[in-house]
């Protein structure tokens, strides 16, 4: 009893609006760590210190203008191994949050969730399941979704039973020098406009980095995205996602896939080893009832980008045979057929296989043929240009 | 005997210099008061005697809960009306406060565990946990939610022993929460429209009118009723707080108010998105004629935090729950 006392008398002789608080790792870590993030003032500074914290529920944050700053991302970790409850690790709600220096390692669902978090930063968070590509690990590591202004800067991700870095339903994005491996999809960009996504190292994922429209969503028609000297490496990890889910159907070994959006820039990466496909554009493929949705890929431009070895054990049925008798490798892009091919550009400088697919029809029924794809050059998305405030926090 | 009894109370009260009545700065002030006992919701809070104007009351349809018994009652101040409200949660005044009592029948009496109070301040509604002490005497107030552990028995006989989950402060809005301002869930008329409950918050002069054609929710457990109807009662109350277009699962697209009747947005034959592996190797939210192949089944027969829905306060799966829509699926003609 005493000790809570003098602990009482602590909290009472600390100033009322303090800006800094420093959280330790110990007993209570849960509740200490929660009780933070409840009292942070907009302003304040969650400090969390170096060391192990096991936590057994969600934490989550609903204060404006808070910084959570760790120790580093192999400094401070949040581990979940023990949770018994809520959806993901930490979960924010509130705009103008920084999160940064610190790692969420094995949460039950997601690793870090904001949602409807506007003007959020990622910066050197590392979210992992340290138990390699399972199909029982949470589904994404970083997930801001409903948001407008997002930057994603220096993230690592490893072993997301589906996006490793996913941005959905969202506004005005920069994912930039993050490396996500051992994901099913790397980066995945998702119901999403005006996307940066920028040197970054996607690698030993199923499918690099992923560009995507689906139906029957409160928001859709996603595009306006640049995804650029990037390093999209040997993403041939076998597709560990739970069936259902629509990354459950990307082929092991895709780079970059690009599927039903409209103007989306693939340019001056480098893709390599990518054992389906370097790039891949494709509509979306299955059945829907969204009269809105656009289904068809439209004003891709894919240019500029070094290819080296791809194709070579295409993870598609009837792949193999494919390959063997286009001389044991197919093109390094790969197009379903879908949509129009005088809105997609591939200027690489590479052969481009079309897969001659009508919009919906299934891949048994598949013509694959070598294509040009010269259509109309479609203008640049503009850049993703953030607050200063969003670049000054993420030095 | 009775009148004497609450005389005594009174009395007591006054003697030790409490106020037998309401504290209504305690309800609209900025401070968070430490203990539940300080708004004087209760003449004697431990045996639950409500004071002037907290009028107790149930829902037709509740939310599960692991199966705690939940106490609520709402509380009005004086000279002041709720709002009626067709559709929406009834407006309630500044300075009104629901207070919902969970805990479980253990030896024949009802021992608390927590209050959750939702206060309707100036700036909108504040959402508050109340942890019981082991006596039963009051309950503290405990921003970070806590876990308590729980033994009970459930309604089929079955022994349970679990972690109860009280709640953090900000997970109170994740179910309470409407284009990101906190909402009452219950406090609407098609709740509260049995047993006369609301003829008597309107006699208490509680409420400011009350139409002759109030709409009523489905009594989920309630056999004669249209299994259809019972089914979307049950996701109204258990699900739609979330997932509704202004509710915390907005980007799911899967939409399940008791009126919708878009049938993609109700989960049929609708595919996930951000499931992860809540979806179970399944496609379709609702497959219809087969529960099995349904995800909304799936999650709820988990308690996999990765997995389970809702995503908070269940620790249980609720088997007649389950049982309710496993039945209303099965009766949905195959495609």
């Amino acid at each position: 009893m005493p000790r809570y006392w003098t602990l009482a008398a602590l909290f009472a002789a600390s100033p009322a609006a303090a800006q800094t608080v420093t959280v330790e790792p110990g007993p209570d870590a849960q509740e200490r760590l929660q009780t933070a993030l409840i009292e942070a003032k907009p302003g304040s500074i969650v400090r969390i210190g170096a060391g192990r914290f096991d936590l057994t529920d969600g934490l989550s944050l609903d204060v404006d203008r808070v910084t959570v700053r760790g120790a580093g991302p192999d400094k401070t970790v949040l581990s979940f191994k023990g949770q018994l409850g809520a959806g993901e690790g930490l979960l924010v709600t509130s705009d103008d949050v920084v999160l940064r220096d610190f790692a969420v390692e094995d949460s039950k669902g997601d690793g870090i969730k904001s949602k409807g978090a506007d003007r959020i930063v990622y910066k050197h968070i590392r979210v992992e399941w340290t138990g390699g590509p399972k199909e029982t690990n949470g589904a994404y590591g970083v997930y801001p979704v409903s948001s407008t202004t997002i930057l994603i800067d220096g993230v690592e991700v490893k072993g997301a039973s589906d996006a490793g870095i996913y941005v959905g339903q969202s506004e005005q994005i920069v994912v930039r020098n993050s490396k996500v491996s051992g994901n099913v999809a790397g980066i995945e960009i998702e119901n999403s406009r005006h996307a940066d996504v920028f040197h970054n190292l996607a690698t030993g994922n199923t499918g690099g980095i992923l560009v995507f429209d689906m139906p029957s969503l409160p928001k859709m028609g996603g595009g306006e995205v640049r995804v650029f000297e990037n390093k999209v490496i040997d993403n041939n990890q076998a597709n560990f996602a739970p069936k259902g889910n629509i990354v459950a159907t990307v082929p092991a070994g895709t780079g970059v896939l690009i599927m039903a959006n409209d103007n989306v820039h693939v340019f001056r990466n480098d893709l390599s080893g990518n054992a389906t496909a370097n790039v891949m554009i494709t509509a979306y493929r299955q059945s829907y009832d969204d009269a809105k949705f656009k289904p068809v890929p439209t004003r891709i431009m894919v240019s500029g980008n070094r290819h080296g070895r791809a194709g070579y054990a295409p993870g598609f049925p009837g792949g193999a045979q494919l390959a063997a008798a286009l001389g044991g490798m197919i093109p390094p892009v790969l197009w379903d057929g879908s949509g129009d091919a005088n809105s997609l550009r591939v200027s690489d400088g590479v052969p481009v296989l079309s897969m001659g697919l009508k919009q919906g029809a299934p891949l048994d029924t598949a013509q694959p043929a070598p294509v040009e794809l010269k259509g109309a050059q479609a203008p640049m998305p503009t850049a993703v240009v953030l607050p200063a405030a969003m670049e000054a926090a993420a030095k | 005997m009775k009148a004497l009894a609450a005389a005594m109370l009174l009395f007591c009260a006054a003697f030790a210099g409490r106020p037998a009545a309401v504290d209504d700065a305690a309800i609209t002030g900025e401070g968070l008061p430490t203990k539940l006992s300080d708004y004087g919701f209760f003449t004697d809070l431990a045996g639950e005697v409500p004071a002037a104007r907290v009028i107790a009351y149930d829902l037709e349809t509740p939310l599960f809960s692991d199966y705690a018994a939940k106490h609520r009652y709402l509380y009005v101040p004086a000279g002041l009306k709720a709002r009626y409200a067709e559709d929406a949660a009834f407006d309630l005044p500044v300075g009104s406060a629901i207070i919902k009592t969970f805990g479980y029948r253990q030896a024949g009496k009802f021992k608390p565990l927590e209050t959750r109070l939702l206060l309707r301040r100036a700036r909108g509604w504040v959402a508050l946990p109340y942890v019981w002490n082991t006596e039963g005497t009051d309950a503290l107030l405990k921003r970070a939610g806590t876990r308590i552990p729980v033994e009970f028995t459930d309604p089929a006989g079955k022994p349970r022993s679990i972690s109860y989950a009280v709640p953090n402060q900000n997970q109170c809005k994740d179910c309470h929460a409407l284009s990101g301002a906190i909402a009452p869930i219950g406090v609407k008329a098609r709740y509260l429209n049995h047993k006369g409950q609301l003829e008597k918050l309107l006699a208490a002069g509680m409420l400011d009118r009350l139409p002759a054609d109030a709409p009523h929710i489905a009594r989920w457990d309630d056999p004669p009723a249209k299994l259809e109807d019972r089914a979307r009662a049950y996701l109204e109350i258990n699900c739609a707080h979330c997932h509704n277009p202004a509710g915390a699962a907005s980007n799911s697209g899967l939409f399940l108010d008791w009126r919708r009747n878009d049938p993609t947005a109700l989960g049929i034959r609708k595919r996930p998105v951000a499931a992860g592996r809540g979806s179970g190797g399944r496609e379709f939210a609702i497959q219809p004629g087969d529960p099995d192949a349904s995800i909304l089944i799936y999650r709820m027969e988990s308690v996999d935090p990765g997995i389970a829905m809702p995503e908070l306060g269940r620790a249980t799966v609720h088997a007649e729950g389950v049982k309710l829509l496993r039945e209303w699926i099965e009766s949905m003609p195959r495609r």
